[in-house]
């Protein structure tokens, strides 16, 4: 019996160079915990990339091995240690927390190799921290914020409450709103994050109440936006207090609250990068399968992570398969010509997009799902502050 | 700052206490008279909601689904009890810390599977979803004022059972001297089970009352759970009045804390640094209260007297 397995495990073992080779993608995500509905989505949207691809490029085989984060970057930097130095993968990709991202960078980028993030975006990684080897498929964690302060001084906002998660990209977003926001800023909430993060926010909102501001702007992304909205519409705050909200409203939280019929988030506004509504042949064609593949509306993160396979394919193509050369990979991805589903953008000097930023409304769609849909283009063309801070060129 | 903010602030404070306590007094009932550790208590939490909400959306309606769910956690707690607790009563605290800290996994695992990721959200009856304005125009919203309803009537029926009834007697009882109480011939495994079955269905009310503000999610337990502990620290190990009261004190700090921290700081220093120092502070302020009572009275406030 012995001698039967060892010989099926030779023949297996020595079955392995048969195959075509392949290009690995590590994927790093949060699979468990309450923002395990994020890494799902994402991990959707690769799978479906990957579908798209037809399973390969230039010749080999896409594999794909996702790594769960557990939402604390202790666990999300292990997970990549062994992405890079076990599975030995040309890309990581992935990142929903820029805490996350920030503390495994270096052990990506000191290997040598390609670190994509398709959506943390945090300011020293656009700036000091920049990396010839490090791309972004999303944006710089300030911009989102500042195309809404944006809309605010449009809006004739006068005086504004902030409220945000106490880490890295919170921070980010309260300095993106308040570098273009005119008006006063009456008070500011940032509250616990993390795998205990604070979901009760009712002292909070009495506060941001009390203070007589003209609007809220908040950023609370995954299950806490959920949380938010709910209490938002329990305090009666939608005729008092207009919420103003970056990463909080999103098909991940919409078809939540349209289940328990939480109609304060209809008429709301967001703004983003992305949009299902955008008029483009690929975002046509992934909004549709992802919708009927998977039965909801993609959110921003699945968009940004089905774009960052499509570029590294696209870039796999440029090169012809050969993996090891990295200058021809970094050059084509720089060019941006993968055909995002956001439409044209192009990479400033951070490798960070410049690209436009829209204003989105919550609405009913044709069958009475709740989504969204582009109001206005905020900015366009929109490079992030930091880049001037970065030494590529 | 005006009054009525410092009013809503305090309801606020009373509100989170209150369900504080529902989790605290079932870990202090279960760690003072059974002497065991239960991690997986929070989990108990978060099978509470999630079995809840599932009722929620089957029965139609919250208040019935909260009442069909009780019993249903009840019976989750007996069996963690007879099939998790019982064999390790005898075992030291490091086996219970482990065992049931695996148990939170499994729990865990199994809502993943059968909830799946997402979390989910729950509905209130229409005139749960409104806001209710008290005397001085002071407006909150109804469901708070529920969970204040709801925490204090639990509390006092819970004070009921342990000091009123014969089935408290024996809890105190069993608590003082087990050994005793089983040569009178109590059946001291029964009784054990059923406070262990109170304890769960208490976590489980706490879970399904927070559903509706934040959502039945994965992992939920863990926030509350070290704040349960935070309380019964300060409360005294095993005193049911010394949760109590820990857990309003806790509530009322970390919510007054949070609003009103950062405006105290900015009377001594300048407003750049109060607004970084705050939130910081006000996430320790809860620890800080506890390891100054671990220093100065390290058997709690009110530690219970016969032990």
């Amino acid at each position: 019996m012995k001698k039967i397995v060892s010989a099926a495990l030779a023949a297996s073992l020595m079955s392995v160079p048969a195959w075509a080779e392949s290009v690995k993608i590590g994927f790093v995500t949060t699979l468990t915990t309450g923002a395990a509905v994020i890494g799902n989505d994402m991990k959707n949207a690769v799978d479906l990339a990957v579908e798209h691809l037809g399973g390969e490029v230039a010749g080999l085989d896409i594999e794909v091995i996702y790594g769960d984060d557990g939402f604390a970057p202790e666990t999300g930097k292990q997970v990549t240690d062994k992405l890079v130095k076990q599975d030995d993968v040309d890309f990581v990709a992935g990142y929903i927390w820029s805490h996350v991202l920030l503390a495994s960078r270096k052990s990506v980028l000191d290997a040598g190799k390609f670190l994509i993030s398709t959506n943390a975006g945090p300011s020293q990684m656009a700036g000091k921290l920049c990396d010839q080897n490090f791309f972004s498929t999303s944006w710089q964690n300030d911009q989102t914020p500042m195309a809404m302060g944006e809309v605010l001084n449009r809006q004739g906002v006068k005086s504004l409450y902030i409220m945000a998660p106490n880490y890295a990209a919170g921070k980010d977003m309260v300095a993106g709103v308040e570098r273009t926001f005119k008006g006063e800023i009456l008070g500011k909430d940032l509250t616990k994050w993390g795998a205990d993060a604070q979901l009760d926010f009712s002292a909070e909102l009495a506060k941001a109440k009390a203070s007589g501001a003209d609007g809220i702007f908040v950023f609370y992304p995954g299950a806490a936006g959920g949380a938010f909205i709910k209490q938002y519409q329990q305090a009666g705050l939608k005729d008092i207090l207009p919420l103003y909200s970056v990463f909080t409203v999103d098909a991940i939280s919409l078809p939540k609250l349209q289940e328990a019929n939480f109609e304060a988030v209809l008429g709301s506004r967001t703004t983003q990068e992305w949009d299902p509504t955008l008029d483009n042949e690929a975002n046509k064609k992934f909004v549709g399968d992802f919708k009927s593949k998977y039965g909801t509306y993609p959110s921003y993160y699945a968009a940004q992570s089905y774009d960052a396979i499509m570029m590294i394919a696209d870039a796999v193509e440029a090169v012809d398969g050969d993996l090891s050369n990295k200058d021809g990979i970094r050059a084509a991805m720089k060019e941006a010509d993968y055909g995002s589903v956001r439409g044209d953008y192009t990479y400033g000097n951070n490798n960070i997009p410049i690209q436009n930023f829209y204003l989105r409304e919550v609405v009913k769609d044709g069958d009475g799902t709740w989504t969204t849909k582009v109001v206005e283009t905020v900015f366009e063309n929109h490079q992030d502050s930091f880049a001037a801070e970065c030494s590529l060129n | 700052m005006d009054l009525s903010l410092i009013v809503i602030q305090a309801l606020n404070g009373v509100q989170l206490g209150l369900l504080l306590f529902l989790v605290a007094s079932g870990l202090t009932l279960v760690f003072g008279i059974l002497d065991f550790v239960n991690l997986a208590h929070a989990a108990l939490y978060m099978v509470g909601a999630f079995v809840c909400a599932s009722f929620t959306f089957f029965l139609g309606n919250f208040i019935w689904a909260v009442l069909a769910a009780l019993p249903v956690v009840a019976f989750v707690g007996y069996l963690v009890e007879r099939f998790v607790a019982r064999p390790l009563y005898t075992r030291d605290h490091l086996d219970h810390v482990l065992a049931t800290f695996g148990l939170i996994l499994v729990i865990d695992t199994l809502v993943h599977m059968i909830w799946g990721p997402a979390g989910i959200a729950v509905p209130l009856p229409d005139w749960l979803r409104g806001q209710i304005t008290l005397p001085g125009g002071i407006v909150v919203p109804s469901f708070r004022l529920l969970i204040i309803g709801a925490g204090l009537a639990a509390a006092g029926g819970l004070f009921w059972l342990v000091n009123h009834t014969r089935l408290g007697m024996l809890i105190r009882a069993g608590a003082s001297n087990r050994t005793m109480v089983s040569a009178l011939g109590i059946d001291i495994q029964m009784l054990f089970s059923l406070v262990f079955a109170l304890g769960a269905t208490l976590a489980g009310l706490a879970g399904m009352l927070i559903a509706p503000i934040t959502e039945a999610s994965m992992g939920m337990g863990n926030s509350i759970i070290i704040t349960a502990f935070v309380v019964i620290i300060v409360g005294g190990i095993g005193s049911m009045k010394g949760a109590f009261i820990a857990a309003l004190l806790i509530g009322l700090i970390d919510t007054l804390g949070r609003s009103f921290l950062d405006d105290l700081f900015k009377i001594v220093m300048s407003p750049a640094a109060a607004e970084t120092s705050a939130p910081a502070v006000s996430a320790m302020l809860i620890y800080i209260i506890m390891a100054l009572v671990l220093a100065l009275r390290p058997q709690g406030l009110f530690p219970p007297k016969v032990r």
